[in-house]
């Protein structure tokens, strides 16, 4: 049997819980090793060697060594593309296009909103850090118009790439689930109906399910 | 071959990165312009090829995508044999490739196109550049320009010995930059200066500008 992969960061980190997701989907086996980061353990030198940007998460399989969620996510579908769900990252070149597709919407669109209104609105408080309400206002102003997009979409296909369930979607589900579950703006999905009927179904796939079983175990 | 079409503009950065791919891999395509000024990228026909209202928007026969970085993708795996190999054979290769795309995307961009935007784009449409928005983003991209100066000098390329998607995708707002008061953050870094240098001076980057002179 392979050496588990390693996954740095803690579960409760967006981009960390993107790969567990992946991890989960693809039936990978994985270690998961905490960073600190309230002691700053993502900015130490050992770790700034394997991410240098000094962000969560980092990856490493043998002796292959990677950062950036998304990027991880591509490698591990690239390389178990026979384990697990077998269809997350497409099994042709055109269905691959449209994933990536949606992968880039998910990255330059729905990301920068959605991240800013998850730090705001769920981790500032948690930090003591004070929020700041135009910015709140801004990017729920533009990630409205992102799910305006999304509802056409998810009206026309029963997932964002297609009809099957794809690496696009599972993007999207740490950011969803924290402004869905811990602050009072899940209703941006929740009054969207085919918004609303896609995030019921992606989210409550076994896959993410462990994940925020593992998110509520506090590590 | 299907035939390859690109609706978008040539002032537009994430257009250009799939001329510059298109010059790369030596492929003949049909350029649309699309009318942004007149706010046609807003409506239909367009919101067909692209729901987000953004350009560009790419067709390959009856095969449509919108997303730069998913098209110059798709091209470059597509006609993998054509023209410059912009992709690494091999698992590891390849995830090293995705990293540095990745990185472009969400590391480098950001910062680099506001400040495009502040001393390019503003000017350009008679708008007044935000200085502060300037500082404040040439201190990101300063952050970033540090990691990238080692990354250079441990690897020719981003991702490795040859050019690639990576490197690529960084040209079109760079070569804006270069032009700013900006260019000094390159400037000071020398691998990073001598990358730019060297990404920037490809035949398919001064193919992509001539076509702002038709």
């Amino acid at each position: 049997m392979a050496t588990p992969v390693k996954v740095y960061g803690p579960p409760l980190s967006t981009a960390v819980s993107r790969v567990l997701a992946c991890l989960l989907e693809k039936d990978v086996n994985f270690q998961l090793i905490s960073v600190n980061m309230s002691k700053g353990e993502h900015k130490a030198p050992d770790f700034l060697k394997i991410q240098p940007f000094g962000q969560v998460p980092a990856f490493q399989d043998e002796e292959i060594s990677l950062f950036e969620s998304r990027a991880i996510c591509r490698y591990i579908c690239d390389k178990h593309a026979d384990k697990g769900n077998r269809g997350l990252y497409g099994t042709n070149p055109l269905v691959k296009a449209s994933i990536d597709q949606w992968l880039e919407a998910e990255g330059q669109n729905f990301n920068p909103p959605s991240s800013v209104l998850v730090f705001q609105l769920a981790f500032a408080p948690r930090m003591k850090i004070k929020q700041d309400p135009a910015v709140i206002k801004q990017n729920e102003e533009k990630l409205g118009k992102v799910l305006d997009v999304y509802e056409k979409r998810l009206g026309e296909s029963r997932f964002l790439a297609g009809d099957e369930f794809s690496l696009a979607d599972l993007s999207h589900l740490p950011n969803t689930h924290y402004l869905v579950s811990v602050t009072d703006r899940g209703e941006l999905f929740t009054s969207r109906k085919n918004v609303g009927r896609w995030w019921g179904e992606i989210s409550g796939r076994d896959s993410w399910k462990k994940v925020v079983e593992m998110q509520n175990q506090g590590s | 071959m299907a035939a390859i079409k690109v609706h978008g503009s040539v002032l537009s950065t994430a257009t250009q990165r799939v001329l510059a791919c298109l010059y790369e891999k030596e492929l003949e395509f049909e350029f649309v312009p699309v009318d942004m000024k007149a706010g046609a990228h807003k409506q239909e026909p367009f919101l067909s090829l692209n729901p987000f209202g953004q350009v560009p928007a790419f067709e390959h026969g009856d095969f449509q995508l919108f997303e730069s970085r998913a098209i110059s993708q798709y091209i470059a795996h597509e006609f993998s044999n054509k023209g410059t190999q912009l992709i690494y054979p091999g698992s590891k290769s390849m995830a090293t490739l995705a990293v540095w795309m990745e990185v472009e995307a969400h590391q480098y961009d950001p910062a680099a196109s506001k400040l495009a935007w502040e001393q390019f784009y503003k000017p350009l449409f008679g708008m007044v550049t935000d200085t502060a928005a300037v500082e404040e983003n040439e201190a990101k991209l300063t952050k970033v320009l540090d990691i990238y100066e080692n990354r250079l000098s441990q690897s020719k390329y981003l991702a490795g010995d040859s050019f690639s998607l990576a490197d690529l995708h960084h040209i079109p707002v760079t070569q804006i930059l270069v032009g700013t008061q900006s260019k000094k953050l390159f400037e000071s870094r020398p691998h990073v200066s001598a990358w730019v240098a060297d990404i920037t001076a490809r035949p398919a980057c001064s193919k992509f500008l001539a076509m702002q002179k038709q």
